[in-house]
């Protein structure tokens, strides 16, 4: 080998890295020396806003992250609550935005990949997937494009993983379009005793590489794709996308797991963004040691790759792992048989330092915590937005009241964010490992917990994914607690106690101070309602710079909140179950349509403040769900969300599966002569549709948990058919008579009637 | 034979084959072991034999070494499939469902192939299939038009076969899946991918090997998918009570 020939470091070639000339000057500082170049790029992705939360690290620190159920809470591969019988539910949510935003399919199938990895790197099955995804308007052909791109990514990679996609959520909207949103959820079943974690402890131990060749693939994916806004040139970065191999992710999670099933491992993690740069200084950062490696032993993909490339390389499916010393034939036993590359190529040190040679060339040799653990942390600016007081304000009497209510209630059901996404989750396959109670189409999904033996327990968990991206702009304080209300409500629609909580921001760039305003807005809503409804913060991800040509998306902190049934075969679906069943409405009878759905579609506007959520109701509501769906006292029950009560009580109607269509006899809660508009189509946190056969005892019951109930209805026939408030003197006598079927075709053409034009 | 099953002695195995990529297979087993209470266990794809006390063999779904190929089309070049085909050879029983399937088709033990579905998207769904003959050991809990609710999940299900194949194939009875509605009607609407006379699964001349492209290991419990499946699963474990086929 001749000897290396590489750039020469100075500050022009730092900016290129996009390190500023204080971070160059704290390099220089921390080495006493210039970098080399393989250096230079190792600072420029580890300092990069992606890896190192430099903007946010000082908010997160403010979220509550304990509970006695919190086994592993934020700072690892992800997070894990115990959930007894000695097993474990680990999950973490993960955006991949810019990337699927540049290439649809692969970029939404290495986000996919890459949450996995986060999952089975702490010896967890992956069970369980759900996605949010948010897109410019369908009417868009290139938010077509991208749509279909998406699905197919999802799909294409997990249903070859042979791991459930039980859920998620899909939005579409203006602010989207220069910048869509693919955040990725997985959740995975384990031991208890037997959670893995990203340590490289163990001064001597091998450190082995195991999975995919390492490639040119995605280099500087995290610096360059994840860290700045895009402009005009999002094309040309295509390159730094990764491509996905589902098949060797589903022999890498075999043999993972198969090798964790050993007492061989002391430390994994699995290679991400910056490769095999983050994966070894994190895990060396963790345990407090070094690691010295030979770059030339690395499974090689391309020919000729530099020590910068190869350091840098976000090349899909590798997994970083240390055993004990003398055990590492056991470990590339097991990678061979599943037909994976893997082999020793370092060791553990006692030193703090990253020892990288290539060739025998030392090209690498940094301390590892001013690297991984000290990076600068950056005070940006706030400011609330100038133009924050309109967003919040609404004349109500300006608003033209819908005079034609049906076709109102028929526009929002057609409308592609509250039609049904049955177009996209049935490409997805909902049911690999037999335990999807509830699929995609529920308020929350439900999956029974299985051990890594094949055998069922009693247990299931719950799992929603949301956020009312509308609500975030108006006020992100309220809304962020509105999104984590939400969907812990979601969960509790199943019967499930919401336990914990993960969460994906998106946001625009840090560097403009109303960003950073609507930033540390959110999360202090998020700790306030985190904090209320005893659902700590276990794991998340920050994504900033979702921008293009100046334009950022609406702030959106997606919540993801998991809950635990104690017996999977007493929930309650989110339609109505039967005939002959009263409906109640819980929670409060008046809604508004100030930051509606209604009022965005039909009358093209978005402002005004949505009532608060109140998080003493919420947290009374859960319980009330809890014990009532526990006791068969309530055997139904749907969230009151976007599109008000009309949409929900729709929605409870539409067949499922082998069950039909199903009418109901509404009269609308809320005081006599209020208006159809507002009662029909106002939207308010904390509302919950249910049906009981016990109506006096669910009556006492939500009485004695002190939380509203009310009588509004009872199921049957074939239509759905709302009246105005009793006493109420208006014709026509009802405001709603439309046969469920036709409302349920016009939901279910929604989304696909826009793809085949 | 009977009470030695029941006592779960493991003397007949269900041998579920695993290969790299499969993704059904421990459903596959739990549907045998903990739902019909039969012996199952996993048996690796680089074997090159069966488990000496194997009953039946199960060929379950997923992607088998990615199907990057053709579906199944690799699958086919294993060693335990060399030894699937001595055991059907003897008069075996194999089931094959979707990827199973497909590798069925791949290697010659079942005829025709499964192609793109029509529409090109992958689909999973709950459809209905109607029981177009009863017989041992594959459907003999079902009378023939009875309707099973059984969910699918595959890209590449359309089942093809040569016109004069199909016309044999259908007058000696190897059609044992039909899609169909609600109501038990094979109509055009109710074939989701395309396939030749909205075939779901079909036998070969001999009647021991079945392939099918629904999942009945997906409908075996009441809450989850529902038992339809059972049906299926269940006739064959009949048979392999009653003394097998072979």
């Amino acid at each position: 080998m001749s000897k290396l020939q590489e750039p020469t470091v100075d500050l022009a070639l730092a900016f290129e890295h996009d390190l500023d000339e204080a971070e160059y000057t704290l390099i220089l500082e921390i080495l006493g020396r210039t970098p080399t170049y393989s250096e230079l790029g190792i600072f420029s992705v580890m300092w990069s806003e992606h890896c190192s939360y430099k903007s946010s690290r000082s908010y997160l620190k403010e979220l509550p992250t304990e509970a006695p159920y919190v086994l592993q809470g934020p700072g690892e591969n992800a997070g894990a609550i115990d959930i007894g019988d000695g097993l474990a539910a680990v999950f973490k949510i993960e955006s991949h935005n810019h990337p699927s935003f540049i290439e649809p399919k692969q970029g939404a199938a290495t986000g996919v990949g890459g949450i996995l990895r986060d999952i089975f790197t702490m010896g967890a099955r992956p069970v369980a997937s759900m996605d949010s995804i948010r897109f410019g308007p369908l009417d868009d052909p290139k938010h077509q494009h991208l749509l279909r791109g998406v699905v197919d990514g999802i799909g294409g990679y997990g249903n070859p993983v042979g791991v459930a996609t039980v859920g998620g959520e899909t939005q579409f909207h203006e602010r989207y379009r220069g910048n869509i949103l693919v955040n990725a959820f997985n959740l995975g079943i384990v031991d208890a005793d037997r959670i893995f974690l990203g340590k490289a402890s163990g001064v001597g131990n091998p450190v082995i590489y195991a999975g995919s060749k390492t490639g040119r693939d995605g280099i500087h994916g995290a610096s360059l794709l994840a860290s700045a806004e895009f402009g005009e040139d999002g094309e040309a970065k295509r390159p730094t996308v990764q491509v996905g191999d589902p098949f060797t992710e589903k022999c890498l999670i075999e043999a993972c797991l198969e090798l964790m099933q050993t007492d061989v491992i002391v430390g994994i993690q699995d290679m991400g963004a910056a490769g095999l740069t983050c994966s070894s200084f994190e895990m060396a950062s963790r345990a407090g040691t070094g690691i010295e490696m030979d770059l030339d032993r690395v499974p090689q993909r391309a020919e000729g790759m530099t020590p910068y490339e190869m350091l840098l390389s976000e090349s899909q499916e590798r997994m970083l792992l240390v055993t004990r010393d003398g055990e590492e034939k056991r470990a590339l036993e097991i990678f061979s048989r599943w037909g994976l590359d893997a082999a020793v190529v370092g060791r553990v040190t006692d030193d703090g330092h990253m020892r990288i040679r290539w060739y025998g060339e030392t090209v690498v040799e940094l301390p590892i915590d001013p690297v991984a653990a000290s990076s600068p942390i950056v005070n940006r600016p706030k400011a609330v937005p100038s133009d924050l007081a309109l967003r919040q304000q609404l004349d109500l009497d300006a608003i033209a009241p819908e005079d034609d209510l049906e076709a109102a209630l028929e526009a929002l059901l057609d409308s592609p964010n509250l039609a049904s996404k049955e177009w996209i989750y049935r490409q997805y396959d909902q049911l690999v490992q037999g335990n999807t109670v509830i699929g995609p189409g529920g308020d929350a999904a439900l999956v029974r917990v299985c051990r890594e033996d094949g055998s069922a327990t009693k247990k299931a968990l719950a799992m929603a994914l949301d956020c009312n991206p509308r609500w975030c702009w108006i006020d992100p304080f309220e809304g962020t607690r509105a999104a984590v209300a939400e969907a812990a409500r979601n969960v509790a629609c199943t019967g499930a106690r919401p336990l914990a909580l993960t969460n994906c921001l998106n946001f625009g760039n840090p560097e403009k101070p109303e960003i950073m305003w609507e930033f540390s807005e959110a999360t202090r809503g998020l700790a306030e309602a985190a904090i209320a409804l005893g659902t700590p913060v276990i794991s998340g991800n920050v994504s900033f710079y979702n921008e293009t040509s100046g334009t950022s998306i609406l702030p959106t902190p997606t919540i993801g909140v998991v809950g635990l049934l104690d017996d999977w075969q007493k929930h309650a679906p989110s339609h109505f179950p039967k005939e002959g069943l009263d409906v109640f409405l819980l929670g409060p009878e008046e809604a508004s349509i100030a930051g509606s759905e209604w009022l965005a579609l039909r009358r093209g506007i978005e402002a005004g403040m949505p009532p608060k959520v109140d998080l003493v109701h919420e947290k009374r509501l859960h319980g009330l769900l809890a014990s009532g769906i526990a006791s068969a006292l309530i055997v139904s029950a749907h969230d009151c969300a976007e599109g008000g009560l009309a949409v929900a009580l729709a929605e409870c109607c539409f067949g499922q599966r082998a069950r039909p269509a199903l009418g109901v006899w509404v009269t609308a809660p809320g005081p006599a002569g209020e208006s159809a508009t507002a009662a029909l189509f106002g939207e308010r946190a904390g509302r919950v549709l249910v049906t009981s056969a016990r109506a006096d005892e669910l009556l006492a019951a939500a009485k004695a948990a002190d939380v509203p109930c009310r009588a509004i209805g009872r199921t049957g026939g074939e239509h759905l058919q709302i009246a105005p408030p009793a006493g109420s003197s208006a014709s026509p006598r009802l405001w709603v008579d439309a046969r469920v079927a036709v409302l349920e075709t016009i939901w279910r053409r929604g989304i696909p009637r826009r793809l085949e034009t | 034979m009977r009470e030695r099953i029941a006592a779960g002695t493991g003397v007949l195995l269900f041998a579920v084959l695993q290969f790299p990529g499969s993704n059904d297979d421990r459903d596959m087993r739990f549907a045998m072991k903990s739902v019909l209470g039969a012996e199952a266990e996993l048996v690796w794809h680089g074997d090159e034999e069966l488990p000496r006390s194997t009953e039946a063999v199960l060929l379950p779904g997923g992607f088998s070494y990615g199907d990057y190929l053709r579906t199944g089309a690799m699958a086919r070049f294993s060693p335990i499939v060399a030894a699937v085909t001595r055991f059907a050879e003897r008069g075996g029983p194999v089931l094959g469902t979707c990827n199973g399937f497909q590798i069925l088709c791949e290697s010659g033990l079942l005829p025709g192939a499964l192609l793109r579905n029509h529409q090109l998207h992958f689909i999973c769904d709950f459809v209905h299939l109607r029981v177009e003959n009863s017989v041992v050991p594959f459907s003999s809990r079902a009378a023939v038009g009875d309707v099973l609710h059984i969910p699918i999940k595959h890209g590449e299900g359309a089942y093809t076969v040569a016109p004069e194949e199909l016309e044999r194939m259908e007058s000696e009875g190897q059609v044992l899946l039909r899609y169909c509605n609600a109501a038990g009607e094979v109509t055009p609407e109710a074939n989701p991918n395309g396939s030749v006379a909205n075939i779901a699964g079909i036998v070969n001349a001999r009647g021991n090997v079945f392939g099918l492209m629904p999942h009945p290991e997906h409908a075996v419990e009441a809450g989850i998918g529902g038992t339809d499946g059972i049906v299926l699963l269940g006739s064959l474990l009949d048979a392999a009570r009653a003394g097998g086929v072979a």
